[in-house]
């Protein structure tokens, strides 16, 4: 609103100048809806949440039921998208594979939020000797290449006794060791940026308590900021898993999962290449989507941000 | 200046004996070693010596000490899958590769993402900009095994052009398996330079000092080269900087999917064999370039930008 227009709304009849009460998220779902990219992307990730949860429904076949006389067939309009070395249905995999491969990718990123969040709001409301700490372990954390620590870490549970069985947990569970750094600093920075605002200042000599400050102050600023590490931090962990997966430290067979897929199809690419096709696009689709979303939330959730 | 560089190293050095320390811990928590009697049964008095040879009877802090006490004096210990060579022989033989194949991708991602950011900034909105941008996006989202496997559908399966993996030698000089590894690692940082080149650039381009070099009669290019990049290639450094030990240490699958022989295909594979050694030297290694890499880009970033200083106060 320009200063020059105000003397016209001022002499206007007070029934004009109420406006429809604008909140932070009735804003930001209107700046969203206008972004068409990412609505489309948020549609393609509906459906692929939709694949997940009802593949027990649409999928033709179970994932691990196999027919071995059916093996290696090219898609054909029996099987759809063909069917793998063991001739089970490669459609129903996929389906079955979005299901694990979502799964890792929200179970991650909330075991994420909770050691994020706690070590974040540990450093950043007692600050001094726990800050220091905390940011110790973070720049350990950062300089551990993902990978490798990842990859070391299942393979040492894998090798002890105590944590064979699962290796769905195993898989989110190193995951997450290693995706918190970013909802960690995120935190902290919000907490650490809140405590020099004047408007936390004047709360505070107005009376406000701790609870309050952090419920009417912190959470609307900081809730943006970590809706968009989150959902930007769900695709790399399916990447991560299906790096995993392909190295064949993830998901246990008879699961599938996309990574696993492309893994298998690997040794057949030659004359079989629709199992490695299927996978890949797949794969490739939902981490574009949910980045899409993710950057669509970005927009959307910071009202300072501008488009160039 | 100098208190800050030791105050720097000295943080690189603890993070490296915390990062030892919690490897080294891992790895001795679990049960069973690389001489378990599954596959081949020995006399107890064997494993006894064999035990006492590599040191593995001892507590495990006194087995921590004395392999830093080695590790200090550049002796990691012998790699379990390889008994014939030390580890710092096994990394010297293979690091090679996966470096030479580094040093091209980064090549590539400078060659070919300077340009298409400049591209694409200078002719913004418009096709050449959208086409960079969604490749960019395409080349930073898309997992690098993806587009290894596109790659290889479409010139080894499809067309039949390029063989499907290797790595030049000596005896069969074939630079043409390099092409397929080099584009798909160099596509992830081409994407990240376009991309960061593009979005400095057009901030840049708005600044006030590009209107008077323009209202002073300077050619168009003259202002991008001489004006528009010098300040707005300084972001560039953060961004690419860290992206060096990444790729000059060997991405795992480029290296598995094409058969390269790197430090990548090596750690792997002395995960699934447990070759402690190996997987110790290699995440230490990984970690000091790491941090060192983010030390150098502080500096760098410093020097190149006066307005940036990391410690002390503004003069």
């Amino acid at each position: 609103m320009s200063v020059a227009a105000a003397p016209s709304l001022a002499t206007a009849p007070p029934s004009t100048l109420v406006r429809p009460q604008s909140t932070l998220w009735g804003d930001a779902v209107w700046r969203f809806s206008r972004n068409k990219l990412a609505v489309v992307a948020l549609v393609i990730v509906g459906v692929f949440i939709a694949i997940a949860i009802l593949a027990d429904l649409i999928s033709p076949a179970r994932y691990d039921y196999s027919v071995l006389a059916e093996a290696n067939q090219f898609p054909n309009s029996h099987h759809w998208l063909g069917t793998d070395s063991v001739g089970r249905d490669f459609l129903s995999r996929l389906m079955y594979g979005a299901r694990v491969s979502l799964a890792v990718g929200f179970s991650v990123q909330l075991f994420a939020l909770v050691i994020g969040l706690t070590l974040g709001t540990f450093a950043g409301t007692f600050g001094g000797w726990a800050d220091y700490l905390v940011m110790r372990l973070v720049e350990v954390f950062t300089a551990l290449p993902i990978w490798l620590f990842a990859l070391f870490l299942i393979s040492v549970w894998r090798s002890s006794d105590q944590m064979t069985g699962g290796g769905f947990l195993n898989v989110v569970i190193a995951i997450g060791l290693v995706s918190w750094i970013q909802v960690c600093r995120l935190t902290r920075a919000q907490f650490l940026s809140l405590r020099e605002k004047e408007y936390v200042l004047a709360a505070t000599a107005m009376g406000a308590s701790r609870f309050q400050i952090a419920h009417r102050h912190l959470l609307p600023n900081a809730v943006g900021p970590l809706i968009v590490v989150v959902t930007l931090g769900v695709p790399t962990a399916i990447f991560v898993e299906a790096g995993l997966s392909f190295l064949g430290f993830g998901i246990n067979d008879p699961l599938p999962s996309w990574g696993k897929m492309i893994a298998d199809s690997l040794a057949y690419v030659r004359v079989y290449w629709y199992l490695a096709f299927f996978p890949t696009v797949l794969l490739a689709f939902s981490m574009l989507s949910f980045s899409f979303v993710g950057d669509g939330l970005r927009d959307a959730l910071d009202p300072r941000y501008s488009r160039s | 200046m100098l208190l800050y560089l030791l105050g720097r190293v000295l943080g690189i050095f603890l993070v490296f004996i915390t990062v030892s320390i919690l490897v080294f811990g891992l790895m001795h928590s679990v049960p069973g070693g690389p001489f378990d009697e599954t596959n081949a049964p020995l006399p107890p008095a064997a494993k006894e010596n064999i035990l006492h040879k590599y040191g593995l009877d001892q507590p495990v802090y006194k087995q921590y000490l004395l392999y830093m006490w080695n590790a200090v004096h550049g002796d990691f210990g012998i790699s379990f899958q390889s008994p014939t060579e030390t580890v710092t022989q096994l990394i010297g033989r293979v690091w090679p590769t996966s470096m030479q194949l580094g040093l091209l991708a980064i090549v590539i991602a400078i060659g070919v993402g300077l340009p298409s950011g400049i591209l694409s900034a200078i002719n913004q909105n418009t096709w050449v900009d959208y086409t960079v941008t969604f490749t960019s996006t395409l080349g930073l989202t898309v997992p690098n095994f993806v587009i290894a496997l596109w790659l290889l559908l479409l010139f080894s399966v499809g067309l039949g052009w390029l063989l499907t993996g290797g790595w030049p030698s000596a005896s069969d000089p074939d630079f043409r398996t390099l092409i397929m590894p080099a584009i798909t690692l160099a596509l992830g940082p081409t994407a990240l330079v376009a991309r960061y080149t593009r979005a400095s650039l057009v901030e840049v381009l708005n600044a006030e000092y590009i209107c008077t070099a323009r209202a002073k009669g300077l050619r168009e290019p003259m202002v991008i080269m001489r004006h528009a990049m010098k300040n707005g290639l300084i972001p560039l450094i953060t961004v690419l900087m860290p992206q060096i030990p990444n790729l000059i240490t060997g991405t795992i699958f480029v290296e598995l999917i094409f058969r390269v022989n790197g430090l990548g295909k090596f750690f792997v594979s002395s995960i699934f064999v447990r070759d402690y050694p190996m997987i110790m030297a290699t995440v230490l290694l990984v970690a000091t370039l790491w941090s060192f890499t983010y030390l150098i880009s502080d500096l760098l970033y410093m020097a190149v930008d006066p307005r940036i200083r990391l410690f002390g106060k503004v003069r």
